[in-house]
This record gives structure tokens, sequence and C-alpha cells, in this order.
């Protein structure tokens, strides 16, 4: 810069100077707004934990441990014990698994390396798609088409054939835990199917082309890609499970809701969040409300962990690629 | 398949003790006995069949029931359409007709809450974890919005319940919006960044080049340039919103009058549907069948929309 031009504008200078620590200052308080704005998330988020904490716990001081160990619910005499639904959300979960493992896997597969190309993509945006029908309505589904059809045709046929077992004792209602299985297999298989879908599309192609490049027959080749992409599968079953334990509406439309255990699967249960779905708006007493306060309590710990740990297999097994543990 | 002999391999061994120091003469290639290529054997490639059909019978399976479940709903739900279905009230038990139009406006009012009080958070921390987010408050906050965007609608309710409804001292559309708000969050805030990072690195050097202080670059080129993203990302977590019921169960608790009130109980479609559903009426389980195809075709709509823009613009 010249003399002449200094001496010419010195006052254009200092604004100069005046304008860059402004806009120093601006950036900086942009940037703080936003932190306050990310901080909040997770203030909202610590904010749900304390409440419920802070709500479960007449129920906690109450009850301690034993209120994960006992069967005994009865609001009128104040006694309450979560273990019916603890079992009742791992029968219908663990139900839900053995429907959908199978099944997801085999429909992924397809979609990542069998199917034509076109093919694939769009049956793969179709069942995204039904990803997104509400929960409510896989609800009256299974409550007016699936259980009729459970108690007319499936039910007596198991009693009949496998009654023998304790599992398929009982009588046919159509509504319970088999019902409940099923409507979640269905609920979660879109999840399985498109995240492990998405991790088999992010294996390299060498694996399989050396697999067949050695004599393998096609079958072999899948078993090799679908032996590295294990981690990110079974990160998308859990992800599943993690959806599978926190589902209400569905559930509570078919499950049938006692607190009895039964070791039937025939007999109608109740899971952590269909008792809380079912009972929050009717609990009259303060230790009623605080003990499904900490149902939820529990219910928001198991799928945290949950949650938690299959994110971290899908992105440890793509690479962190957050696109796909993030969709999920 | 040819035969894999490899020539080079002839050719790099030396061809004996006594040739050292003699320049490599022309590679004495033993030509390999003609082999006889035997493809899998039997139980191999019935084995290979078995496992093909299976996945092809797996992929029928999966997408049987859901095609079942969308067939059942036309059939059973398209006989309960009629224009009095969408602007009438409903009726009281036994009169039969009666529609579900407060629940509409409901869900709508509802919606709307939600996006209002989701939408300005999720996108600041949107924006602040792809312009900033590489320190640790940004892993923290990605954290917590995985978190929670795994916790059950149930217990997001639960927690609203104790924030909103207890003080208030009643069931709310408010306390329902919050909910819902709490439960779009996530995925607006995630959508966001991914969609803010894929603004190419050339926008903000331009920017930054003629001089914008990094505020403006910002708010003037990479969200404009990110917009069409945003909103896709703002759709998507409404749609996901919308279609919930287990959260407004003790929130926004349910009406069968005309309400906009912010501090009264209001109606919604999915609660809707959970009470006609349950009810020992016929006319009134026809009537949750109809609701709940109206409510599939609002959710899928926009979620079909929104993911079909989404592919066009940044193919995720």
């Amino acid at each position: 810069m010249s003399a002449t031009s200094l001496a010419a504008a010195p006052n254009g200078a200092a604004a100069r100077v005046r304008g860059r620590a402004l806009a120093r200052f601006a950036d900086a308080a942009h940037r703080r707004l936003l932190a306050l704005t990310a901080l909040s998330v997770f203030a909202l988020v610590a904010l749900i934990v304390i409440e419920i904490t802070r709500g479960a716990l007449p129920a906690i001081q109450a009850f301690g441990w034993r209120f994960l160990a006992v069967t005994d619910w009865d609001p009128v005499a104040e006694h309450f014990g979560a273990l019916p639904y603890l079992y009742g959300t791992a029968v219908s979960s663990a139900l839900a698994l053995l429907f959908a493992l199978p099944l997801g896997v085999g429909a992924s597969v397809y979609l990542a390396e069998l199917a034509p190309r076109r093919v694939g993509e769009t049956l793969s945006f179709v069942i995204e798609l039904l990803a997104s029908i509400p929960s409510i309505v896989y609800g009256v589904w299974g409550m007016f088409v699936l259980a009729p059809f459970l108690r007319v045709a499936i039910e007596p046929w198991l009693i009949a054939r496998l009654g023998f077992l304790p599992l398929f004792r009982g009588y046919p209602f159509g509504i319970g835990m088999l019902n409940a299985g099923i409507v979640l297999a269905i609920m979660i298989l879109p999840t399985i199917v498109s995240i492990s879908r998405a991790v088999l599309l992010a294996m390299p192609r060498a694996l399989r082309e050396a697999a067949l490049a050695l004599g393998a027959t096609r079958a072999e080749a899948i078993g090799v890609t679908l032996d590295a992409a294990r981690p990110g599968i079974l990160g998308a079953v859990i992800l599943a499970l993690g959806r599978a334990l926190g589902e209400t509406m569905a559930v509570t439309m078919v499950i049938g809701n006692t607190n009895r255990v039964s070791a039937s699967l025939l007999a109608p249960g109740a899971t952590m969040a269909s008792v809380i779905a079912n009972e929050f708006t009717e609990a009259t007493s303060r230790l009623h409300l605080a003990a499904l306060i900490e149902i939820a309590l529990v219910l928001f710990a198991f799928t945290v962990v949950v949650n938690a740990a299959a994110r971290l297999l899908v992105l440890w097994s793509t690479g962190g690629r957050r696109d796909i543990a993030g969709a999920a | 398949m040819t035969s894999p002999a490899p020539p080079d391999e002839g050719a790099a061994r030396p061809s004996g003790t006594g040739a050292r120091g003699t320049p490599p003469g022309p590679p004495r290639v033993r030509r390999p006995a003609p082999l006889r290529i035997r493809g899998p054997s039997a139980a191999r490639r019935i084995n290979n069949r078995a496992v093909i059909a299976l996945c092809h019978v797996a992929a029928a399976l999966v997408v049987l029931p859901l095609l079942l479940i969308v067939w059942h709903l036309i059939e059973k739900g398209l006989g309960g359409l009629s224009l009095a279905f969408f602007t009438h009230l409903p009726k009281p038990v036994g009169e039969p007709g009666g529609g579900v139009a407060n629940a509409i406006v409901g869900t709508l009012v509802l919606a709307g809450l939600a996006a209002l009080i989701a939408v300005p958070v999720g996108v600041g921390a949107g924006l602040y974890l792809a312009e900033y987010g590489d320190g640790r408050l940004g892993a923290l906050v990605r954290y917590t919005a995985d978190v929670l965007s795994g916790v059950p609608s149930i217990v997001v309710g639960v927690a609203a319940y104790g924030l909103v409804v207890v003080p208030m001292g009643r069931f709310s559309a408010l306390a329902g919006g919050v909910a819902l708000g709490l439960l779009m969050l996530p995925t607006i805030v995630r959508s966001t960044e991914e969609v803010v990072r894929l603004v190419p690195r050339s926008y903000r050097e331009a920017a930054l080049g003629l001089g914008a202080p990094r505020w403006r670059m910002i708010h003037s080129v990479v969200l404009p340039a990110a917009s069409g993203g945003v909103v896709t990302a703002c759709l998507l977590g409404l749609a996901r919103a919308a279609g919930e019921t287990a959260p407004l169960l003790f929130t926004a608790l349910g009406s069968r009058f005309w309400t906009l009130a912010l501090d009264r109980p209001i109606a919604s479609l999915p609660v809707y549907i959970y009470d006609y559903a349950r009810a020992p009426y016929d006319d009134w389980n026809r009537q949750a069948w109809a609701a709940a195809l109206v409510l599939l075709l609002l959710v899928t709509i926009l979620s079909a929309l929104v993911r079909l823009a989404t592919r066009r613009m940044v193919r995720v």
C-alpha cells in the first residue's frame, strides 16, 4: 500500500480494522450461538433422564432391586414387581428376532447380490417406505387380520401337533405372545434388510471375485461376503432389537395384556412398553405411577445400551460410514 | 475357465546351479498336463441352488406381509371413506356415521407444534455439527442425538408427562407437541448435518475468498445451497412424528370435540385409531380401518415424496 493512499484515507483504514474486529466478534458470537443450540440437544436428553429418574424415585426407594425380580403387580395392595413385563419384553423380542433374522439376512443377500440392479433398488425403496408405516397401523392389522387367522388356522394346529411342548399349550386366543412376536418381526424387518443391504454393498467386490476365481459357487462366494459383513449385520439386528424392545402400540394391541408369566407362546402377556401404555392414565396412586415410570427408566437404559452397541458395530464394519449408521 | 499355469514362475526360478553367470536363456516352460476341469461337486451345486432359492423365498416373505397390510388397509378402509368422514366430528356411541375432522386437524396442530419446537433447535444443532462439529462438543451432541433416536417413543411420552403435564396440571396439546418434537429432533439434527456437509468446498472457499466472514458464508451461501435438503430432513422427522401414538396417550390425551386451544387435550388420528380399534362396536372398528388408511396415506405420501426428492438431489 502506498504512503499517499494511507495518508489520503486514514479513516478508511481505521474503519477497515474496526470492520474486521467486528466481523471476528460476529463470527465468535455466531459460533457460540450455534454451539448453544447444539448443547441444548444434549440438555434435552439430560432433562429426559433426570425427569424420569425423579419420577421413578418413590418406587426405587420402596422396592429397590427387588422391583426387577418380583412377579407381583398389584395396584390395590401397592406391591409392584416388573418381572412379568421384563419377561414379556424379552420373549416377544426374542420371537421377533427368531422370525426376522433369517428372513432379513436372506432378503438383504437377495437385494444386494442376486437381484438385478433395478429390481434391487426398487424393492429396497418399497421396503424403506414400508418402514415408515406407523406402528398403530400394524396394531390394527395384527388385531383384526392376524389374530383371527392365528386363532382359526395356526394355533389349533400347533396345539394338536406340538401341544406336548409347554411352549404350545393352552387355548387358541389369537392374541398373545406369538401374535406379538410375528407383528414385531414384520415391523423390524425393514430395519434389518435396509441396513444389512447397505453393509453388504459396502463390502469390497474383491472378496466375492476372489472367491469366485478360486472356484467357489455363488452361494459360497456369498458366504465369504456375509462372513466379512457379519459385524455390520449383527449391528443391524441389534438396532432392530432396540426397536422391538421399545415398540409400544402394535404390541399393546395384540399381546393381550395380562401380567401372568406363562411358558406358552399362545398365552397372553404384557411387555414393559405395553403396561405403561395401558395403565399410565389410569394410575391413581403415587406409587403406581412411580412404578410405571421406573419401568420406563429400565426400558430407557436397555435401549441406550442396545443402540450404542449396534451403532458401534455398524460404524466399525462399514469403515465409519456415518450415513449408514445414521440412516438407521 | 482356462488353465491357471503361471508362466513367470518358471522364468523366475534359476534353471540350475550350473547356470549361474550365463545369461538367462529363454525360459523353459514345462507344459502342464491338460487340466480336466471339473465343476463343483453335485453336493455343492445343490447347496448353491438351495441357498439362492432360499434367498429368493426370504425376499418374497419379507415383502409379502408388508404388501398384505397395505392391501387389507385399502380393502377394509376404502369403504369407510367419504366426504363426511373428513368433515364431521365423531358421533356418540350408537349413532352411525361421524368423521375424523377434529382428529386430522389435531394431528396437524400437534405436528406443527412439534416442528416449531424441533426445527430451530435441530437445524441449528445440525449446522453446528457440520461446520464446527469436529471437537468434543460435536462428538457429545452427535452421540446424544443417536441416543435420543433410539429412545422408545413411550419413554419420551413419560418424560413429556413429567415435564409439561404435571407442572401445567392437565393434559394438553402443548405436551403432545413437546413429546413429538423430542421424537423429531434427532432425525432433523443428523440429516441436516449430512446435507450441509454435502455442500461443495468450493462454495465455501468462494464466499470466504470474496471476504465474507464465516457466519455470512454459512447463512448466505451454505444454508441456501443446502436448503432443499434441510427441508427434506424436517419433513422426514415430521413424517415420523405424525404417526406416533404412544407418547400422545398421556400428553395430548385425545378429544371428541373441536379444540384448538393449546392448553387443552386435543384429538389426533393415531389416538383416534387406537380408541376406535379397541371399541367393541363393528361400526367403530370400520372407522378405525378408514382412519388408519388416511394416516397411512398421509405418512407414506409425505415420506415417499421426501425420499424421491432426496434421491434425486444428493443420492444418499
